[in-house]
């Protein structure tokens, strides 16, 4: 990849739109290009300093009446005034709600899926530039202090050799641009990533299964932790992994 | 007045498009008056964009409602507004440096002092750098980091091959940064 091509993917992997392997092309270049790296730097500030909110403009409530007035009103004919009037109360009630929910639903849909291609792209990361741990230990009251200092939160750090999932050791990893946890644990021959990161005052959600370029992914929010296991093994077997992970802390 | 039939019909279809085309108000809007520059061109561009998605509504194939009206939003201001100033789209053979050290187009015409000073706000200084940028970097650039759409849904909307939305994309943040950067020393020398 020469500079050319780099400056313009640059933005598409700050914009989380590269695949794990042109993300990986992309760092790759960066890694031998001081002038590409500062300017991915310097994008990142720039973009980070950017408050969409602030830069947003709120359409006036006479304009929203305007637009509503135009439209057939809902249960027009044949109705009283009173169920007219009943009607459009509903219904815009039923569209506050509609409105909530799917703005909601498409933010933490487009930001679960540039998160998914990040956490699959630091696994690969870790695979292929021999930094698999930044503390090599079996021994997770070895590995969990090492975190102490060097992330916000305490990750939870479980051994759970006796159950097929030897813990290899942890290191220090970055997600959106955050520092997280990585724990690193094997299973025969393929290695799991399970990825930390703090979203304090998140609610507890569930795991949900997915799969990214061949890589099966479990994530599930907990304690203030969201967590991301990644690897190559097959989906059942993760799902194992993520389930005598999460009982193992309930010990 | 129709018959009770059609009316209920229609008021049921209303009662969909609002729920779902309502709620995104807000993002066409922004778009509106980042393309038009003007708070009343904006409205009425808004207006007919909603009014024409409305007739339209049943062309409309499911999936996110939100890149679908950003577009008739987009051809709303093309149609009414075409050959206007604010909507000129520079040649791609434009050199960067033509386009940053262009003088800015846009100025309130009546500023009093307080509104000197809130201009001077950092995100006043961002809205008038974005209204700044030549047309086609100024619309992805809203859409990206404003409006949030994906490099695909972009493409959709400003009916461009996804490439050419990333070439865009990196050239508009270039020029935004580097106007913002020129500003900033402009705010700091005495």
């Amino acid at each position: 990849m020469n500079c050319e091509e780099a400056s313009i993917l640059l933005h598409a992997l700050i914009d989380g739109e590269l695949d794990a392997g042109h993300a990986r092309d992309v760092e790759a270049h960066i890694a031998i290009c001081p002038r590409c790296a500062a300017q991915l730097r310097e994008f990142q500030e720039f973009r980070n300093s950017m408050t969409p909110a602030s830069l947003r403009y709120a359409a006036p409530i006479s304009l929203r009446s305007r637009i509503e007035d135009k439209l057939p009103a809902p249960r027009a004919a044949g109705s009283s005034r009173r169920s007219v009037i009943k009607g459009f109360a509903v219904g815009a009630t039923a569209s506050a709600l509609a409105a909530s929910g799917l703005l909601v639903m498409v933010m933490r849909s487009d930001d679960e899926r540039r998160l998914l291609g990040e956490v699959v792209s630091a696994h690969l990361r870790s695979l292929q530039a021999q930094h698999l741990t930044d503390v090599q230990s079996s021994d997770q009251h070895t590995v969990k202090p090492w975190f102490n200092g060097r992330l916000d939160v305490a990750p939870p750090v479980v051994d759970l050799t006796a159950l097929g999932f030897t813990l290899l050791g942890g290191r220090l990893d970055y997600v959106d641009a955050k520092p997280v946890a990585a724990i690193v644990y094997r299973r025969r021959v393929h290695v799991i990533n399970l990825f930390c990161a703090p979203a304090p005052g998140s609610a507890k959600r569930s795991a949900a299964m997915e799969s990214l370029q061949g890589f099966s992914v479990r994530r599930w929010t907990e304690n203030g932790l969201k967590l991301w296991a990644v690897s190559d093994i097959n989906a059942d077997e993760l799902t194992e992994f993520g389930e005598k992970f999460e009982a193992a802390l309930r010990q | 007045m129709a018959g009770g039939v059609a009316d209920r019909s229609d008021g049921g279809k209303a009662e969909h498009f609002k729920a779902l085309a309502l709620p995104h108000l807000d993002a066409i809007y922004t778009l509106a008056r980042y393309l038009l520059r003007s708070a009343s061109d904006a409205d009425d561009a808004v207006q007919e964009c909603y009014l024409r998605a409305f007739r339209h509504f049943d062309t409309f194939r499911g999936g996110p409602i939100k890149p679908w009206l950003l577009a008739i939003l987009r051809n709303v201001c093309h149609a009414t507004y075409v050959g206007n100033a604010r909507l000129v789209y520079s040649a791609d053979t434009r050199s960067e440096s033509d386009t940053t050290a262009a003088k800015p187009i846009w100025r309130e015409d009546s500023e009093t002092p307080e509104q000197a000073v809130l201009r001077r706000n950092d995100f006043e200084t961002m809205r008038r750098l974005i209204g700044e940028l030549p047309a086609e970097f100024r619309e992805v650039i809203v859409l990206r980091e404003i409006n949030d759409l994906s490099y695909r849904d972009i493409a959709t909307v400003t009916e461009a091959p996804i490439g050419t939305v990333m070439s865009r994309l990196a050239r508009g943040r270039k020029m935004l940064r580097d106007a913002w950067l020129a500003a900033e020393g402009e705010g700091r020398s005495p």
